[in-house]
């Protein structure tokens, strides 16, 4: 293959991927037709599970190399367009494959930083470092920071900092992986978090980078068709244009409208939100009131009796489900899994706080979608109690959601910094423009990753507008002896993502008694839409590639960082390729195998986590990447200082902050969230490297060329730093 | 080895290029977040100005930026003799 010349490599993967494209859509319309012909959904399931994970599998054994830079970065031959779509799917996990647009329809405008802030980063990583480190041309980011900096205590750091970031980022895939796999076959979590991790091994395992890049590709063209199809089918039902990223302008203003509706209780619909809400406040205010008599019970010693009449509450409930005529399963668990979970007063008192919160946002009216930053509603509110209130008071209230707009403003603007900074800080992105052929090859690849990412991101608000306005027309309204199929189906299926019930027993299902939660948008879909089961199926597949595709970078990032970075580089820079291949493989087992359990034991507070690992690498990584690349004068001690003061802070602020680890809300900095953390760890980052370089020598000649050499793509007389 | 003037020029306009796409980056992100609010109050389409560009507008933008840096390097590349030898 060596003899190939580039452009021939091109036009054959081309002539693959065009193949293995229709491939899919054959494979997907041959199920359509069998489930015509009664295949069951299960069956189904398992087919589209089996089929996907045995494709990526194939392709990670016919990539199988035993050569040291094929391994780690696919023989530096990936044309732009292929690592622009390999790095769409290497960045696009499960959570932005299912969650997103979930996000969306859930907080409107306020969900939107996710989207700014995921797509917008990689304008810094095309002008700030992806052509740069190209040049430069080694294997990992610990490498980088290693040869411009020196020493080995910068690329220690750095493969400190690289193993944080990629091991919660990695968790959070495999329990994507985990949950999908369940969903799609009906095996229980624990066997799919360990069915899943075998399609990621296979492939990662035997062929390195090669074979994730290859596996990488074919997994973004099926999570986007299986992502954009459903929606275009929406789309065409609701607007009769099929291009949705158009057509839900008008979609919006409609559902802005209705949201007016909801909201005026002088209209039949607002009259009865306004029914369900006071019966919301009533059950807020006796859970408050229950609160109260807890606290003071605790305080006296006596609360356990509060505790008990709870339980045997609970027990009661338990009876009456397990005495149902048709037992539902699930319920019982959930029930079960209730009363194993009250230990005492401390878990009545969070569960009743928990239960009196969302009563709380029950009570509220609907927020409006496309609206940024709305206040706390204080200055209707006070002139809904009192229609005669005085200037001054008026004007305390106006105060009040001016401040409550200024701090979601700040809050957004922090998290769209955090988010942007992060992605171009995240090594196993970095890591992928690495395998271009060349500088003007990277170049490129940045601008074909942000395209392919670009398709799902600029599609996952449209479907949440769509959905909402489906829910706003057709389900609310509606009667509940005939709810649309696809509610009664997710209602009996999953509480958790779709809880409808009739609070104020007028027969009539209004907005404030459905509870949708996030996932269920892009799951339920094409159920929406009158598609076949198959192609719910497809989206299952779509977001297991997106999990998988996600991981596998990851558990390559840090296997990597651990062989190379510190066994080839720090213990034994002797060591035969065959030797750094086995240990790479070896760790590389060892780490999913942890990643795995970690998943397997149901972490709960995964989503933070990975919000956390985003601050975490723009804390420790930008600054002394991109003052690496722009600043000569950066030298050893200001990496060292810059990287360490960005982690301790970035890490300080949210183990004060964050109630996970015990913090408080109390001691928020300007009311800063903890997962926008970074914003105070990337400028203790860039000071730390400014002022730790400017008390210290200016770096060596060597060191200056190696500035320069990684500035032009091509100098005479040039040193070269490429790693074979 | 000594860089010449044409080098030094090069990573000037290099830099002056960075600078102006940061900006405009910075612009249709940062800026455009501050004023969402009296933003909004322009709709397009059905679409409320901050809402169209933070769902789709700033988007397009941020493709558009790449696409123009890879574009312009590339030949600035080629203008100065910087450019990487055929490997084609």
């Amino acid at each position: 293959m060596s003899t190939q010349t580039q452009s021939q490599f091109f036009s054959q993967l081309k002539k693959y991927y065009t193949f293995y494209t229709g491939g899919f859509i054959a494979f997907v319309i041959v199920l359509a037709i069998l489930e015509r012909m009664g295949l069951s959904n299960q069956w189904i399931g398992y087919i589209f599970l089996a089929a996907t994970i045995s494709l990526y599998a194939g392709i990670g054994i016919m990539s199988k190399t035993a050569d040291v830079s094929e391994y780690y970065v696919a023989g530096r031959r990936v044309p732009a367009l292929f690592n622009g779509m390999a790095t769409g799917a290497d960045w696009m996990s499960a959570a932005s494959f299912i969650g997103m647009a979930g996000t969306l329809y859930l907080t409107g405008f306020d969900g939107l930083a996710f989207i700014l802030g995921w797509t917008g980063g990689y304008v810094l990583v095309a002008l700030l470092l992806a052509p740069y480190l190209r040049k430069f041309g080694q294997f990992t980011i610990p490498d980088f920071l290693g040869s411009r900096y020196g020493g080995n205590l910068p690329r220690t750091i750095g493969v400190v900092a690289a193993i944080i970031c990629s091991f919660v980022y990695v968790v959070a895939q495999i329990y994507g992986v985990g949950l999908i796999t369940a969903r799609l076959t009906g095996l229980e979590f624990q066997v799919g978090v360990f069915a899943g991790l075998a399609g990621i091994l296979v492939c990662s395992f035997l062929g390195g980078m090669r074979a994730v890049t290859w596996t990488q590709v074919a997994q973004y063209i099926i999570l986007i068709l299986a992502y954009m199809i459903p929606v275009v089918w929406l789309s065409v039902n609701i607007t009769g244009n099929p291009i949705p990223q158009i057509a839900y302008g008008q979609v919006l203003e409609q559902v802005t409208a209705k949201e007016k509706v909801f909201n005026d209780p002088t209209t039949t619909l607002g009259a009865a939100e306004a029914s369900v809400r006071a019966i919301f406040k009533e059950k807020q205010l006796a859970t408050e009131d229950k609160i109260k008599a807890l606290e003071a019970a605790m305080a006296a010693g006596t609360a356990d009796t509060m505790v008990g009449e709870a339980r045997a509450k609970l027990d009661a409930e338990l009876a009456e489900l397990k005495a149902a005529p048709e037992p539902n399963a699930k319920k019982i668990e959930a029930k079960q899994k209730e009363i194993s979970d009250l230990t005492g007063p401390d878990a009545l008192l969070a569960k009743l706080k928990k239960a009196a919160d969302s009563a709380k946002k029950s009570s509220g009216p609907v927020s409006q979608h496309a609206t940024p930053f709305s206040g706390k509603g204080a200055v209707k509110k006070l002139l809904k109690d009192n229609p005669n209130a005085t200037e001054a008071e008026i004007a305390k209230a106006k105060a009040e959601d001016q401040a409550e707009t200024d701090k979601k403003r700040r809050n957004f603007i922090a998290l769209v910094l955090c988010l942007m900074v992060g992605t171009a800080s995240l090594p196993h992105i970095l890591m992928r423009y690495y395998t271009t052929p060349s500088v003007r090859d990277a170049r490129k690849s940045v601008f074909w990753s942000l395209f392919f990412i670009f398709l799902l991101y600029f599609t996952a608000p449209a479907l949440a507008v769509l959905v909402k306005f489906d829910v706003y027309n057709h389900l609310v309204g509606s009667s509940f002896a005939s709810l649309p199929a696809w509610v009664a189906n997710w209602a009996a299926v999953d509480p958790t993502l779709m809880k409808i019930v009739d609070i104020n027993k007028d027969g009539l299902v209004q907005l404030a008694e459905i509870t949708i939660g996030g996932d269920l948008i892009v799951l339920a879909t094409p159920e929406i839409a009158g598609l076949p089961y198959v192609i719910s199926g497809m989206v299952a597949a779509g977001g297991l590639a997106a999990a998988l595709s996600t991981a596998d970078g990851l558990l390559l990032t840090i296997a990597n960082a651990l062989s190379h970075d510190v066994y080839y580089k720090m213990i034994d820079p002797k060591a035969s390729t065959v030797r750094r291949l086995a240990i790479s493989k070896g760790l590389l087992l060892v780490v999913a195998l942890l990643a795995a359990y970690t998943a397997s034991l149901k972490p709960g507070d995964i989503l933070f986590l990975v919000g956390a690992a985003f601050s975490l690498a723009a804390s420790a990584f930008f600054p002394a990447l991109v003052l690496g690349v722009f600043w000569k004068r950066a030298n050893y001690l200001g990496a060292v200082l810059g990287m360490l003061a960005g982690l301790i802070v970035c890490m300080y602020y949210m183990y004060i902050t964050y109630e996970f680890f015990g913090g408080v809300a109390a001691n928020e900095w300007f009311n800063i969230k903890p997962i926008a953390a970074g914003v105070f760890g990337m400028p203790a980052g860039f000071l730390g490297v400014i002022i730790g370089s400017l008390i210290s020598r200016a770096p060596s000649i060597e060191i200056q060329q190696l500035v320069d050499h990684v500035r032009y793509p091509n100098l005479e007389g040039d040193i070269d730093t490429r790693a074979a | 080895m000594q860089l010449s003037e044409r080098h030094q020029e090069y990573w000037r306009k290099n830099l002056r290029l960075t600078a102006v796409l940061l900006a405009i980056w910075f612009v249709v992100t940062f800026v455009m977040i501050y004023f969402a609010p009296q933003l909004n109050d322009i709709v397009i389409m059905g679409f409320p100005l901050a809402f169209y560009m933070a769902a789709q507008g700033s988007l397009i933008i941020y493709v558009l930026v790449i696409w123009f840096y890879a574009h312009r390097m590339n030949q600035l590349d080629l203008e100065f003799g910087v450019h990487e030898g055929d490997e084609e």
